[in-house]
């Protein structure tokens, strides 16, 4: 039996302290031991982007990180992203422009497209394509996701 | 499944200590995008895992000696994002920015892109082209390797039991240098390449080339410096004549497999073309560094 690490972390301002195994990843200590499931899990191997979270304002696929490499992170996730039940605009617009079908790639997608607009709130549709290649979607065909994005890009740069 | 220990020591000693004194399968974690997944899909199964992070400066991108020290655990975006290195190693960051997606380069190390020693790594070619060298931290002390002289097979390096690297060195470079890297790939993003190429190169005053070092990927068991190829190039302003020899030196120099990615006749006539292509970009580049 892997002895288990004491971890401790913030995830969208709240804080957390858990037990992990040392081979657990970040993903499945915040689905299965936080219970926050908007983070979903595709491939797991780094290849999908369904797991997209910020970790100290960085973007990356939590299932690639040890839950015991975030002792201490600032981690933020999809459950963050509607502040006091007001949906992004990011949300808004993927809900408006079906820039989803099955769901299950739209919280990475949100939450990369977000970093992105973050640091660049007026991309062009190829910087937002080549930002979004590690997000995998099997139903949109990704147009209406690219037409989401460039359009919340837009509603928040007029706001 | 082993009974897998974490550790996240606070010193490049302690660290060493604890990778000599392992019993069974140890692995440096930097940025994890090549342990993790390796750990998820059973290709390999730890018995430690030394998590170098909480070492101080392992991440650090700094000036040195007129060239740069770039600390192991340094991500590729970090990299990417860092204006000075960015601007004197622009090769070396046409290589880091192909490494997986925007997501894993938050996380991937150019140290754990050399040491997982795949021949297809992305950032080893312009790495090597550069003349970096990494920095090795061991049991009987440090020494620095160049780092063309790490990866020994596919999945195999020369560091022995305890050893890692600490941090890699650039050298100061000259005026009118450039550097560049392309590689092949059915897709433009989220692939492996099936043939890389870097080219670094000085110029002289009148635009001839007076040194250049040219490197191959995914065409060997490992990076290969190719002489002849820097050869070709020496001594000329990469007119056709130079850059056809430069293509058949690259031809030349390759020992490719057949795989699923493709075959062997296609990768070594894709080496020439690449060779090339690159030239001329580290050409141009160099040429705006005068």
């Amino acid at each position: 039996m892997s002895k288990k690490l004491h971890v401790e972390f913030t995830v969208n301002g709240d804080e957390y302290d858990c037990l992990t195994e040392p081979h657990e990843t970040l993903l499945d200590a915040l689905r299965d031991k936080l219970m926050l499931t908007g983070t979903k899990e595709g491939c797991a191997t780094g290849d999908c982007g369904a797991c997209s979270v910020m970790v100290d304002g960085r973007l990356i696929c939590s299932c690639l990180m040890l839950a015991a490499e975030a002792d201490g992170a600032k981690v933020e996730t999809i459950e963050g992203m509607a502040a006091g039940g007001e949906l992004h605009p990011l949300q808004q617009k993927f809900l408006d422009m079906n820039g989803l079908q099955c769901g299950i790639c739209t919280p990475g997608f949100l939450v990369a497209a977000k970093a992105l607009l973050e640091r660049n709130p007026n991309p062009t549709e190829t910087e937002v394509r080549f930002w979004l290649a590690g997000n995998l979607c099997r139903c949109t065909g990704y147009d209406k996701i690219i037409r989401s994005v460039m359009a919340a890009a837009e509603e928040i740069r007029g706001a | 499944m082993a009974d897998l220990r974490y550790e996240a020591p606070g010193t490049i000693a302690d660290a060493v200590k604890l990778l000599a004194a392992a019993d069974g399968t140890a692995r440096v974690l930097a940025g994890g995008t090549d342990v993790v997944v390796q750990m998820e899909t059973d290709l390999i199964d730890p018995d430690l895992i030394v998590d170098i992070k909480k070492i101080p400066d392992i991440k650090r991108i700094a000036e040195e000696n007129g060239g740069y020290r770039i600390g192991a655990a340094a991500s590729g975006m970090e990299l990417c994002e860092h204006d000075g290195f960015a601007g004197a190693w622009p090769g070396v960051i046409d290589g880091v920015k192909l490494i997986g997606s925007i997501q894993v380069k938050g996380r991937a190390t150019m140290t754990g892109n050399l040491c997982n020693a795949s021949p297809g790594a992305d950032s080893v070619p312009p790495m090597v082209t550069a003349g970096a060298t990494a920095h090795v931290v061991g049991p009987d002390g440090a020494r620095d390797v160049a780092v063309e002289d790490i990866p020994v097979a596919p999945g195999k390096t020369s560091l022995g039991k305890g050893e890692l690297i600490e941090s890699f060195h650039f050298p100061a470079r000259p005026a009118r240098s450039g550097d560049a890297y392309l590689r092949f790939t059915p897709r433009t993003e989220m692939d492996i390449a099936v043939v890389g190429v870097a080219v670094n190169l000085t110029l002289d005053e009148g635009g001839v080339c007076t040194q250049a070092r040219v490197a191959l990927g995914a065409v060997a068991p490992t990076v290969l410096l190719v002489k002849e190829c820097a050869d070709a190039i020496v001594g000329t302003k990469l007119d056709d004549a130079a850059l056809d020899k430069l293509a058949a030196a690259a031809s030349a120099a390759c020992k490719p497999i057949d795989d699923k990615r493709g075959t062997r006749e296609f990768r070594i006539d894709i080496a020439g073309v690449l060779a090339k292509r690159v030239a001329k970009i580290a050409y141009d580049r160099a040429r705006a560094n005068g």
